[in-house]
């Protein structure tokens, strides 16, 4: 196995920052986070103060570090060198939001698999069950779980694939329009993306409404239930991360930054985007669909 | 193109602040590297006492010290600070200081990720003791009491100390999560020109697979103790029978982590013992490419076979067979690994300074660990020994001569490159055969202990285990009291102690040993050339 050296010349000088507070700041914040969020799950009067402190000391560390690295972008302290470094880091980062989405889909399956059929045929199989009228099938909110409706495909859900896929399409749009110099196209692009992601919220918003008011779909509505609002729900969590760094993203490229050669974020963006988008069909194909 | 001009402008207006400050606010790949390990070696510390306290309730039959949830939180914590506070950022503090020097370097490619990296660990920390702290005040009842395997229902039923544990693990995973993906972008981006994949050192590729294997694994781990907290608090039935759940689900998830965590801890030790063995006996590594595909395939393997640590829980007989196999099959590198640091012991001109007498002591020790292992795989032997002692000392023997030894053998080996001076090498071969005597002492008992039906876990036991479970005792507070001998030695060599050579070992070989001893601030910061 031969391979060649990962970057080209030699005597080049790699950008190492400077010291930085941020780091050390981030982590004092997502210590308070964690910290009030203990607090209150096991109700003591200052878990939701400590939470809001933590949560103002990430986002202001969010603001400073990122906006940082978007002067040392702008000012040229990046080349070809550091921008790999930061494409492999993203990467890598997408793998890791993969392996914990694999985790709830493995509950998944070994739900629907294994512990639901199970339960079953327990009867059957070892002529003893606590539930001996429990039948085994999915959906089922379990042997003890109240009796709610499954959340069906082609409705929503079905329009929700449409609009992800469809700001797929818009997000590689403005890529080109950045690739080509055509600056109305991006920004044009990455807009209408991002009223296409936010449309999605919406309308996810209005599905957990519809389940938790009309179908008794509830958190606590057993195997079903927790899969299906934790995977949906980290699914949403993860839209509107990539909804607001389309955001920040259009906003950066109103302000004229990116270029056709340099516009590493844009693409981290996307690609986190596009992920996003892979998730749902997933999610829409397994969750929902069958 | 003007770099050579910018570049030093850059370096004239460098700021270095003093004091705590230059702590808080690094980017250096070395004072993060030193961060790590100094926090490495004080959660090392904090995590014995707690094991030597438990030691101590065992040192007789029936109840002296403690109460048993107390006791059972002692055992918890001990696991989770030694895994997670102890040996993996002692791990991630030697890719720190090490990887860039020897793959020619100027620093780490992700500076500032790597500071985030190492103080995400002091607040984890924080939250995984405070509830100790806590309790004294009458508020909650103590850290998490379940084993560091957060097993459902019990962590489902159990106190405050559980969610402080889920959120330190969500923490400690962030943590090593950043560092794999800087160790991977390092070495994939800033290897020095003409130093190809297959002339990387063996200790950079052994983190390599280490950081894949934290990247694949890690997260699922922060899914399982997220579902944990959703089924604590937010009334999902992931782990419930009665809403179609499974308590067993639990352990697949918590496993499928657990098992490569194992590997995860023992790679980079893998990848820096060729190194130490290679230069005391003043001879090439025996078989580097025999070795980079032997560290794949365990990586590759480690993430199918996790099953077999609840082999009695109970599992389809096919599963039960598939898991004992695929285990048994990770002896096969394994086992090539091992002839490959016995073959370069081979005939070489063998010296035994501290560091070699740490490597070979492993390849004996780490070997009763593989071996051990094999015994445990096997369904039929394992309903035997499931949840006995004979396991408590099997992933010691992995765990400390595989692992801690691993980290002290790299102590030893780099102090000097790290610091300048020689360390005391009375004192370390010192504390290299108390530690080697002592921690036999420990767990060879165990082992009889376990044969012979000796539960884990458990603060009490029949007075037919008292002589084994009194010398265990006795070779535990030997043991704890010899590391003081390796702290001390540690700190004078800080201090002062004989200068070094940029090589510092006679036989060493690499580019880390071409640089000054201790090494410039800005480790390469013209990249060599590698031929």
């Amino acid at each position: 196995m031969k391979t060649s050296p990962a970057h080209t010349a030699s005597g080049e000088h790699y950008f190492v920052p400077q010291p930085s507070y941020y780091p050390a700041i981030l982590s004092a914040g997502m210590f308070l986070l964690a910290l009030g969020f203990v607090q209150l799950l096991n109700h003591m009067a200052p878990g939701k103060w400590v939470m809001l402190g933590g949560t103002a000391v990430i986002i202001y560390v969010l603001f400073g570090w990122f906006g940082k690295v978007i002067a040392e972008s702008q000012g040229g302290a990046y080349r070809d060198w550091e921008d790999r470094s930061f494409r492999y880091g993203m990467i890598w980062f997408i793998a890791t939001e993969v392996m914990f989405f694999a985790a709830f889909f493995g509950a998944l399956f070994y739900v629907r698999m294994i512990s639901v059929p199970r339960l079953g045929d327990m009867m059957a199989m070892h002529g003893f069950s606590l539930w001996p009228d429990f039948a085994g099938t999915w959906p089922t909110s379990g042997p003890k779980g109240a009796a709610f409706t499954p959340m069906g495909a082609w409705g929503i859900p079905a329009l929700n694939t449409a609009l992800l896929l469809s700001s797929g399409a818009t997000v590689t749009w403005a890529h080109w329009g950045l690739l080509r110099g055509k600056r109305s196209q991006l920004a044009l692009g990455l807009a209408a993306t991002v009223l296409l992601g936010s449309t999605f919220l919406g309308f996810q918003a209005w599905e957990y409404h519809h389940a938790y008011s009309e179908l008794g779909l509830t958190l606590g509505a057993g195997a079903y239930g927790a899969t299906f609002f934790m995977l949906t729900g980290f699914h949403g969590f993860h839209v509107t991360l990539g909804t607001v760094m389309l955001a920040v993203i259009l906003l950066r490229s109103l302000s004229g930054h990116f270029s056709a050669e340099r516009h590493f974020a844009f693409e981290a963006v996307a690609w986190y985007w596009h992920f996003v988008d892979v998730v749902w069909l997933i999610l829409f194909v397994f969750v929902y669909w069958l | 193109m003007n770099t050579a001009s910018t570049h030093a402008a850059e370096h004239h207006g460098e700021y270095h602040p003093g004091g705590l400050r230059r702590w808080l606010t690094t980017t250096n790949h070395k004072d993060i590297g030193t961060m790590y390990l100094t926090f490495s070696l004080i959660m090392f510390f904090v995590g014995g006492l707690m094991i030597l306290a438990v030691r101590a309730e065992l040192f007789q039959p029936g109840l002296q010290l403690m109460k048993p949830e107390f006791f059972n939180q002692l055992i918890g914590v001990h696991a989770l600070v030694m895994i997670f506070a102890a040996l993996m950022p002692a791990a991630t503090g030697f890719a720190n200081w090490m990887i860039p020097l020897m793959i020619g370097a100027p620093d780490m490619a992700l500076p500032r990720l790597n500071n985030w990296g190492f103080w995400l660990l002091p607040p984890a920390a924080i939250l995984l003791t405070l509830p100790f702290t806590l309790a004294l005040f009458g508020i909650g009842d103590g850290a998490i009491a379940t084993g560091w395997t957060f097993y459902a229902p019990l962590s489902v039923q159990g106190g405050m100390g559980v969610d402080f544990a889920i959120l330190a693990v969500h923490i400690l995973g962030i943590s090593s999560i950043m560092g794999s993906i800087n160790i991977i972008v390092t070495i994939f981006n800033m290897r020095a020109p003409g130093m190809t994949m297959m002339k990387l050192p063996l200790f950079a590729w052994g983190w390599l697979i280490t950081a894949f294997l934290l990247i694949a694994t890690l997260p699922v781990l922060a899914g399982a103790v997220t579902m944990l907290l959703t089924d604590r608090h937010f009334g999902t039935h992931f782990f419930d029978a009665a809403g179609g759940g499974d308590p067993i689900l639990f352990q697949h998830l918590f496993w499928f982590f657990g098992h490569p965590e194992v590997y995860i801890l023992l790679l980079p030790v893998w990848g820096l013992m060729p190194h130490v063995l290679a230069t005391f006996s003043r001879k090439p590594t025996y078989g580097y490419t025999a070795q980079v595909y032997s560290f794949i395939a365990i990586g590759i393997l480690s993430v199918v076979v996790w099953a077999h640590h609840f082999f009695t829980a109970g599992m389809p007989v096919p599963a039960l067979i598939y898991f004992m196999f695929s285990t048994m099959a990770i002896s096969l590198p394994l086992a090539v690994l091992f002839f490959c640091w016995i073959a370069t012991m081979w005939k070489g001109a063998m010296t035994f300074e501290t560091p070699m007498l740490f490597a070979v002591g492993f390849i004996v020790l780490f070997g009763i660990a593989g071996l051990t292992g094999l015994i445990l795989a096997d369904v039929a032997a394992d309903a035997q020994y499931h949840h006995s002692y004979f396991v408590v000392a099997h992933f010691h023997y992995a765990l400390f001569a595989g692992g801690i030894m691993g980290v002290m053998t790299g102590v030893y080996y780099w102090l000097p490159k790290w610091t300048g001076h020689m360390y005391n090498e009375t004192l370390g071969k010192l504390h290299f055969w108390l530690t080697v005597v002592s921690f036999n002492l420990t767990f060879i008992p165990q082992f009889f202990l376990g044969l012979a039906g000796m539960p884990r876990r458990i603060p009490d036991y029949a007075l037919q285990f008292a002589e084994f479970n009194a010398i265990s005792t006795v070779g535990a507070f030997i043991l704890g009291l010899s590391q003081l001998l390796f702290a001390w030695n540690i700190w004078s060599c800080i201090r002062g102690g004989p200068k070094v050579e940029n090589r510092v070992w006679e036989g060493a070989d690499g580019l880390e040993w071409e640089l000054s001893s201790p090494p410039p601030h800005h480790s390469w910061d013209t990249q060599p050339q590698v031929k």
